[in-house]
């Protein structure tokens, strides 16, 4: 059996949807930010300090890494190999009406979405992992100071929300394109794969989206 | 009524085209669109030009030789429609009309709007078959099938193999084709036996052609003209899974 298009799809869809089922792990863990300040500051610099000691977290952690790292590499493979197939460009193109801008879009999607995880690893993961950051009264690691001072800049919060948006189309066709690459077809499966595609994403986003706003609204 | 003609002309596969300008008059909207370029090819035939070459054959939407690229989408305006079957009644006096050949790298220009779609056979000969000892016909009701599984075939077999799927696909991916193809043998009893051979086989056939990847943006199933379904990629996927994990 040779290596084809359809098994770099199949990482695709893999490395994807264990991005996805992060992100739910990520999303819960987060709200804990919605508690009143004081209070926030000491459950989530205590929720940090237990995942950064957890051997099974350490383990999602690398499986993470290479997610985002393997499926940007087949996304690269896969972009090149259409280039290609391509051959010389239509004079006049109007293909896009037969679908969804955002189907067609998912490399353009992708690269906001990677602009702003070098952005987000920088500012977070950098920091807790790699500095000596202060300690809270509980004498653990301070990372929801930093994650309050971030948020107050409102030039911030904005970029958030522009990749999180990026992230929602991203995910709105993701999701349900990883199903049909892992070949969920049956008519029956593929309208609930459309539906819990809609509510995940919904849930995901809205939730991500109402983080930094909500910290940069209790800060005026 | 009166048009104006923007028609990609080239040579040969080796040579460069370009977009040429025409203006055709007294076009019936009862025409076909073929009809319309037979009429533009008796005018340049007159002033003694090449005549514009394009591929068809029944002129029925059937056989799926007259697909080119029409205003920039898959056989024109309207869904799920040969070129054949696309009456001038779509278009008005005095519109543009930009015709081009289908494009990808696996389909190479012979001439002007003509194309060479042999990579389609070759992913059908690659797997797109069963394997049957010749000799007396056997009898039709010894092998035991039900009319639904008999009507989903059939409706994976409609394919009549114009390209569309391919000319539409921002991948230039022939995934529908030859899903198609594998869903309509996959379900029958015969076709069963073959299975994980015939996907393996046909995929890689298809990505020895140059064929690009599939992006499920579902442009395929709007342009077909047999309103192939995209449920049959989705098939496809599971088959070669299904391979994958099981095929020794
Ligand atoms: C690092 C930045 C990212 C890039 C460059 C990127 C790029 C892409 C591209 C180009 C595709 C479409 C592949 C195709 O042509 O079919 C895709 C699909 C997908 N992406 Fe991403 N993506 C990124 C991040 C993410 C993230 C963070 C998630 C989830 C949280 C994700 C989930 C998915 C899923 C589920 C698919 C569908 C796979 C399939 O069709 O089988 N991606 N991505
Ligand atoms: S000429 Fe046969 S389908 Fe159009």
């Amino acid at each position: 059996m040779k290596t084809n298009s359809l098994q770099y799809k199949l990482w695709m869809s893999g490395t994807g949807l264990f991005l996805c089922f992060f992100l739910v792990i990520h999303l819960l863990g987060n709200l804990q930010l919605f508690l009143p300040p004081d209070r926030a500051r000491e459950q989530f610099n205590w929720y940090s300090h237990l995942l950064a000691g957890n051997i099974i977290i350490e383990i999602i952690a690398y499986v993470l890494y290479a997610s985002i790292i393997g499926h940007t590499v087949y996304a690269i493979i896969l972009t090149v190999k259409k280039s290609k197939a391509n051959g010389t460009k239509y004079v006049y193109d109007k293909r896009g009406v037969s679908s969804v801008w955002y189907s067609r879009n998912m490399g353009l999607l992708g690269t906001i979405i990677f602009l702003f995880l070098i952005i987000h690893f920088k500012d977070f993961w950098y920091q807790y992992k790699f500095t000596n950051l202060p300690l809270d009264a509980k004498g653990n690691k301070d990372l929801y100071t930093i994650v309050e001072k971030a948020y107050q800049q409102l030039w911030y919060v904005l970029v958030y929300e522009v990749a999180l948006i990026a992230l929602g189309f991203h995910l709105l066709h993701g999701f349900f394109s990883a199903a049909r690459t892992l070949g969920v077809f049956h008519p029956k499966y593929v309208r609930w794969v459309k539906v819990v595609g809609w509510v995940y994403t919904t849930v995901i986003i809205l939730g991500f989206m109402a983080m930094p706003v909500y910290v940069y609204l209790n800060s005026l | 009524m009166r048009l104006k003609l923007k028609i990609w002309r080239q040579e040969a596969a080796t040579q460069p085209g370009a977009m040429v300008d025409y203006m055709l008059d007294d076009v019936s909207e009862h025409m076909s669109f073929l009809e319309m370029i037979d009429l533009l090819n008796e005018t340049l035939v007159g002033k003694g030009e090449r005549v514009v070459e394009f591929d068809h054959d029944c002129r029925e939407g059937i056989c799926g030789q007259c697909g080119m690229m029409i205003n920039g989408r898959a056989h024109g305006p309207l869904p799920n429609t040969t070129t054949c079957q696309l009456h001038m009644r779509s278009f008005k006096d005095g519109d543009t009309i930009y015709i081009e050949p289908f494009r990808a790298a696996a389909f190479p220009i012979v001439r002007d709007l003509k194309i060479d779609r042999s990579g389609f056979d070759r992913v059908i000969q690659a797997g797109g078959f069963i394997s049957a000892s010749t000799g007396q016909p056997p009898e039709a009701n010894s092998i035991l099938i039900s009319h639904d599984v008999t009507e989903a075939a059939f409706d994976a077999a409609a394919c009549i193999g114009c390209g569309a799927c391919v000319a539409t696909c921002k991948n230039s991916s022939a995934a529908l084709f030859t899903s198609a193809k594998i869903t309509h043998l996959a379900l029958l009893p015969q076709g069963k036996l073959e299975a994980a051979d015939r996907v393996v086989n046909m995929v890689d056939q298809m990505e020895a052609e140059g064929f690009g990847h599939c992006s499920n943006t579902e442009a395929c199933e709007v342009e077909c003209p047999q309103s192939i379904s995209v449920l049959h990629i989705a098939r496809m996927n599971f088959e070669y899974n299904k391979a994958l994990v099981m095929k020794p």
